[in-house]
């Protein structure tokens, strides 16, 4: 019963949101370790083939808690040293002849479009006969893309867990996106305490200085 | 120890006793009125921000590559790979848009309290220059992350110079270096925006400000210091720069630092107003993007642009309307007859006028950032006579040229409205 509830809940906005162009909130979670290490083994299996991601080094994945060892063994399939960064084989011709554009990169992906858009995108491939991949797409109409995570979607156990899959992945192209983004924060959060105290001088300086003027 | 310091100092004095007495001239004996209010904040951060700006644009240009093919991917690596890499960067690309906050709050308190009036002439006419300056600097600087926005948004604005008559199209050519933006074009941008600019704009930083220690500050209050001397001919009402406000403006520069690290740490995309998404895909000169809108602090020019209708099919009244929207400023201290300068004594024309004036200008800037079509069209029947009367159905560019005219006529009826106005008698002091 719940799960019927969920997958009525998860289809409706995905149907609504064709005819009021919104899209799906992604449930993502950048601290989620577990998420994010998800994600990027989806990338590495599905995404990178056709799309590189050719400002991302592999060993800067560490960030998602990994060893060079694991990197190496489970996510570099396309590059000999760790240091490398995520490019594929397809070159930019070849990507134009078989898709009509060449697969664009990935690097900064989620910035341009944005977690909820790619949220949404995965999510809602249709079959259409009419396109040449067989495939079409409710918020990208005609896309060059195939559904690429069509087989994951058809084994996934029920919609949720495919949900899942998709925002694990969307989790990985946010950090992907920017992967400081986590250290920018907690610096952040540093600095401003150290301007804090620099205020409480700076103002009991003033208030000292001008005490004689009226 | 202290006293070998001291030495050092004496003999470098008796060398060069310049930097002293112009420490004194713009600093310990400078005297400014003791009434500055919150407005009087943002000349100082203008200059804090001044300075971030060419610090993190120095350090980023150690890294970042002026070509067409490696401009986009050297900002990602400068964003990757380099340490600290993505401070600068957004340091830099938050102060951009801090620089116009900050600026458009200083012009702000000019028509508050009058400052651009006699004897400020000249003060006013180097900082619209130095407006005119920044606003060349942001373009600039806008292509070099070589995105989409980045690329489309220099088509635009180079074609603007197009519309000119007769040599329009040859000036567009003589900017771009190319029939369109390419890297050539990139490569005399990176050239401008990092060395010519920001020398043009250092000087007339300099020009301000002597200019504006020449006659001495304006106030709240509108009241010349300088009337009223004690006996050691300084101003009752002024006090030394240095202390005083140098470290009121410290505690300024503190709050203004933290506002900043909070967007810069936390929002340094500014929900796409600081960073546009579009500027993540990297320039495609085949693909021309559905929505080109400007960085925000230009939309509201932008708007008086699209606003203005063609005629005889040019688009140069369009562009005519926003050279003027601008140059006009110039004429301002002119353009304002009100006997007193502050609008503490000002009457209810200028009140109703200057805030009429606000107004227009925030809906312009956000209607720049929108599609023409984003508050719908007007329901008009087919045929009708207002179907005739109507170029364009568009509620927006309908909102936008009523911006437009209340805009210039802030300045246009100037003269009339401020010499009419009921004016408060000023006092001989200023007021705390």
């Amino acid at each position: 019963m719940t799960r019927r509830l969920l997958a009525a809940l998860l289809f409706v906005p995905a149907a609504a949101l064709a005819a009021a162009g919104q899209l799906d909130r992604a449930p993502i979670e950048p601290r989620d370790l577990v998420s994010l290490q998800a994600g990027a083994r989806t990338f590495v299996n599905y995404c990178l083939n056709c799309h590189g991601a050719q400002y991302m080094r592999y060993n800067r994945l560490g960030d998602l808690g990994l060893t060079e060892a694991q990197i190496r063994d489970n996510l570099m399939f396309a590059a000999d040293k760790v240091g490398e960064t995520m490019n594929v084989a397809m070159t930019v011709k070849d990507g134009k002849a078989w898709f009509g554009v060449p697969p664009p990169d990935l690097s900064v992906i989620a910035r341009a479009r944005g977690a909820d858009w790619l949220y949404t995108y995965l999510r809602t491939f249709y079959r259409d006969e009419k396109t040449p991949s067989g495939w079409n797409n409710k918020v990208f109409p005609n896309v060059a893309m195939p559904h690429a995570l069509w087989k994951v979607q058809e084994d996934a156990a029920n919609p949720v867990a495919y949900d899942r899959t998709v925002r694990d992945l969307v989790n990985f192209l946010v950090y992907l996106g920017e992967p400081a983004a986590q250290s920018r924060k907690s610096i952040g959060i540093v600095v401003l305490f150290v301007l804090g105290v620099l205020f409480v001088f700076a103002y009991a300086m003033k208030k000292a200085f001008w005490k004689d003027v009226r | 120890m202290a006293s070998r310091l001291m030495a050092l100092w004496e003999w470098f004095d008796a060398r060069m006793p310049s930097v002293a007495l112009e420490w004194r001239k713009h600093a310990a004996e400078y005297y400014a009125p003791k009434n500055f209010n919150f407005w009087y904040y943002f000349g100082v951060l203008s200059m804090l921000v001044l300075v971030i700006q060419i610090v993190s644009g120095i350090f980023l240009t150690m890294h970042y590559k002026p070509d067409a093919g490696l401009a986009f991917g050297s900002v990602e690596y400068i964003m990757r790979d380099v340490s600290g890499g993505w401070i600068l960067r957004y340091i830099h690309s938050t102060g951009a848009s801090a620089f116009f906050v900050v600026v458009y709050l200083h012009m702000f308190r000019a028509l508050l309290y009058g400052s651009h009036r006699e004897p400020r002439e000249l003060i006013w006419i180097f900082g619209v220059l130095i407006y005119l300056t920044l606003m060349a600097e942001a373009f600039l600087g806008y292509l070099l992350p070589w995105g989409q926005m980045s690329y489309w948004g220099a088509q635009v604005i180079v074609n603007l110079f197009a519309v000119v008559p007769y040599i329009g199209p040859d000036l567009a050519l003589w900017i771009r270096g190319d029939y369109v933006v390419s890297d050539a074009t990139l490569n005399r941008f990176f050239a401008l925006h990092v060395i010519a600019i920001p020398l043009v704009l250092l000087g007339l930083v300099v020009a301000h400000i002597l200019a504006l220690h020449d006659v001495g500050s304006n106030n709240p209050d509108g009241v010349e210091i300088k009337k009223t001397k004690d006996a050691h001919g300084r101003p009752v009402d002024g006090i030394a720069f240095h202390p005083y406000y140098t470290v009121k403006d410290t505690v300024g520069a503190v709050v203004f630092l933290a506002i900043f690290c909070v967007v810069m740490f936390f929002v340094p995309e500014m929900g796409g107003y600081f960073l546009e998404h579009n500027n993540f895909i990297p320039a495609d000169p085949l693909k021309t993007p559905e929505h080109i809108a400007p960085l925000w602090y230009f939309t509201p020019y932008y708007s008086i642009l699209r606003a203005v209708p063609p005629l005889f099919n040019s688009q140069f009244p369009g562009v005519l309307a926003m050279g003027i929207a601008v140059l006009i400023l110039f004429l301002l201290p002119w353009l304002d007859r009100s006997p007193v300068k502050s609008i503490r004594y000002r009457g209810p024309y200028y009140k109703i006028a200057l805030a009429l004036f606000v107004v227009a200008f925030v809906i312009l800037g956000y209607l720049g950032i929108e599609s023409t079509t984003v508050w719908g069209q007007f329901a008009v029947t087919e045929g009708s006579l207002m179907d005739l009367i109507l170029d364009t159905k568009d509620r927006a560019t309908w909102v936008a040229r009523v911006c437009t005219v209340l805009y210039f006529a802030f300045f246009v009826l100037m003269p009339w409205y401020t010499a009419r106005d009921e004016v408060k008698p000023v006092p001989d002091r200023v007021t705390m």
